[in-house]
């Protein structure tokens, strides 16, 4: 699904739209090109998730944790990671396993690498400030809710553009 | 155990991307210390060795410990007790350490201390100048951190400001590979702004006026806008004005800090305070306005394992030793939650 923001907050919104869908042990993918605004796709998310303090950059850390206030937040960043094995490293997985939410900074590594999991590619505009973002999922685990969550945002999107208009 | 200046302490440190172990005496002569990537591993061990994984750490853990005793001059009987980062950190690679640290204490039969990285940090400077007046304020910029902190003495701290978004290396990592200018983005950074004109664009200050936290994601991606939109600017010139905007706001903070607080010394720390222009803009700025600025070369900047074995040093004699039972604590704080000291409870 296609979506508009037509700023940084509504880029935080969406993603505080996706959080509300995530589920215990779910794993969203972040993916776009430099300065498309991935870390405040994962701020937003840890926002919605009850996250309090500052959401950094985890490039050089490789994974930074959060506690929400229902789940443990795991903020990867495979940017400086140069193959598979490294990744593997990170223990996403078991982090997933064990009922935690994993959001993955330049994660489109492959869906057969990251498993079951929600895409969020966000990209540069014309205008500075606004971003097209595509959503999609992969597997089963999100079947179910897909069609939920892309009722949520559209009505979220018409929201926005009738705010926009006024 | 009575801890002095002839206390030996060997410091072990894997929680990013170097293994490194040190040799430090009486907490702050170095007598040994060396970085995995400082020494031509190729050749002295063989093999490829990635980047990022603790498989690394693994591998290097014990020929740098080796390496590090050996160029110490010292026989291992010397050592007085075992300094090992305990986090922050990726859990994988600072277990490497810890257990590698908690090995060698066991089997010497000494302390085990377990050393928050970013603390260590502070006792860089110390390492090079201890008589460092204090207070002090530390700018602790690197790739992975962006902090300002209060040191009034060795030991006591407590963190003023620091990024809430990208650290200040990370920009300069990004722009370096978005230029096209060469890697570690740092350096390259820092020789292209040497060739260009840092007034040519006038890149965003962020939050200049504003507190003591910073925030660089906006920086980065208005170089990117900017360069997307004017294609024929020459590197060099955006290189240079993207440094002196960062430049800019880090001594700015770094110097209301220290007016804050009342501060004597200003203190540099981390991987960016190698770059020249933040150098020379604090020392400039910084002695202006009169305070005492510390600069540390380089090696101890960067992430190493004397500084652990300095920071060990005081702890023991402050704090006496962590316990066998230590593990690693991936997201330690700098002021939050401290490594347990066993006083007593171990000879």
């Amino acid at each position: 699904m296609n979506l508009f923001a037509s700023s940084p907050i509504a880029t935080r919104e969406i993603a505080a739209v996706v959080a509300s869908y995530l589920r215990l042990g779910d794993t969203v993918v972040l993916a776009g090109e430099m300065g498309a605004g991935k870390t405040l796709l994962a701020q937003g998310i840890c926002a919605a998730l009850g996250v309090t303090g500052p959401v950094t950059s985890p490039t050089f850390n490789l994974v930074h944790t959060y506690a929400g206030n229902d789940a443990t937040v795991h903020h990867a960043d495979l940017y400086r990671l140069k193959n598979r094995d490294e990744i593997a490293d990170l223990a996403l997985e078991e982090f997933s396993q064990q009922g935690d939410i994993v959001l993955i900074e330049w994660g489109d590594v492959g869906d057969d690498v990251i498993g079951e999991h929600l895409e969020i590619r966000i990209g540069l505009c014309e205008q500075d400030e606004s971003r097209d973002i595509e959503i999609r999922a992969v597997g089963k685990r999100w079947e179910l809710r897909w069609p939920l969550l892309v009722a949520a945002t559209k009505l979220y999107a018409r929201n926005d553009a009738d705010w926009d208009d006024q | 155990m009575h801890i002095d200046n002839s206390t030996v302490v060997l410091g072990i440190e894997s929680s990013c991307d170097e293994t490194a172990a040190a040799i430090v005496m009486g907490g702050n002569d170095v007598l040994s210390s060396v970085v995995s990537s400082q020494i031509d591993i190729h050749a002295k061990f063989g093999g490829v060795v990635p980047e990022v994984a603790s498989r690394a750490h693994l591998e290097l853990m014990q020929p740098v410990i080796n390496e590090a005793i050996q160029l110490a001059g010292i026989g291992s009987e010397r050592i007085n007790a075992v300094a090992t980062t305990v986090g922050p950190g990726l859990i994988g690679a600072l277990l490497v350490g810890v257990s590698a640290g908690k090995a060698m204490a066991y089997g010497l039969g000494v302390p085990f201390i377990g050393v928050n990285h970013l603390e260590a940090h502070l006792y860089a400077a110390l390492l090079e100048e201890p008589q460092l007046p204090f207070p002090a304020v530390v700018l602790l910029v690197s790739g992975g951190n962006t902090l300002l902190i209060h040191m009034t003495a060795p030991g006591e701290y407590s963190l003023l400001g620091a990024t809430i978004d990208d650290a200040a290396g990370e920009a300069f990592d990004k722009i370096a590979r978005f230029l096209d200018i060469g890697y570690p983005g740092g350096p390259a950074v820092d020789a292209a702004a040497q060739l260009g004109n840092p007034q040519s664009v006038e890149f965003p200050r962020a939050m200049l006026h504003d507190g003591l936290d910073f925030s660089f994601s906006g920086l980065k991606t208005s170089v990117i806008n900017y360069v997307r939109k004017n294609p024929d600017v020459a590197s060099q010139d955006i290189a240079a004005s993207f440094q002196h905007a960062v430049v800019d706001v880090l001594v700015v903070k770094t110097l209301r800090a220290a007016q804050q607080v009342g501060a004597k010394s200003i203190v540099l720390g981390g991987g960016v305070a190698a770059n020249s222009l933040l150098r020379s803009e604090m020392q400039r700025v910084g002695s202006g306005a009169g305070f005492h600025v510390a600069l540390p070369s380089k090696a101890m900047c960067t992430d190493n394992a004397a500084m652990i074995a300095s920071a060990g040093w005081y702890r023991l004699r402050d704090h006496g030793p962590s316990g066998l039972d230590t593990g690693a604590i991936p997201h330690l704080s700098l002021t939050g939650s401290t490594v347990r000291g066993n006083r007593g409870e171990r000879k």
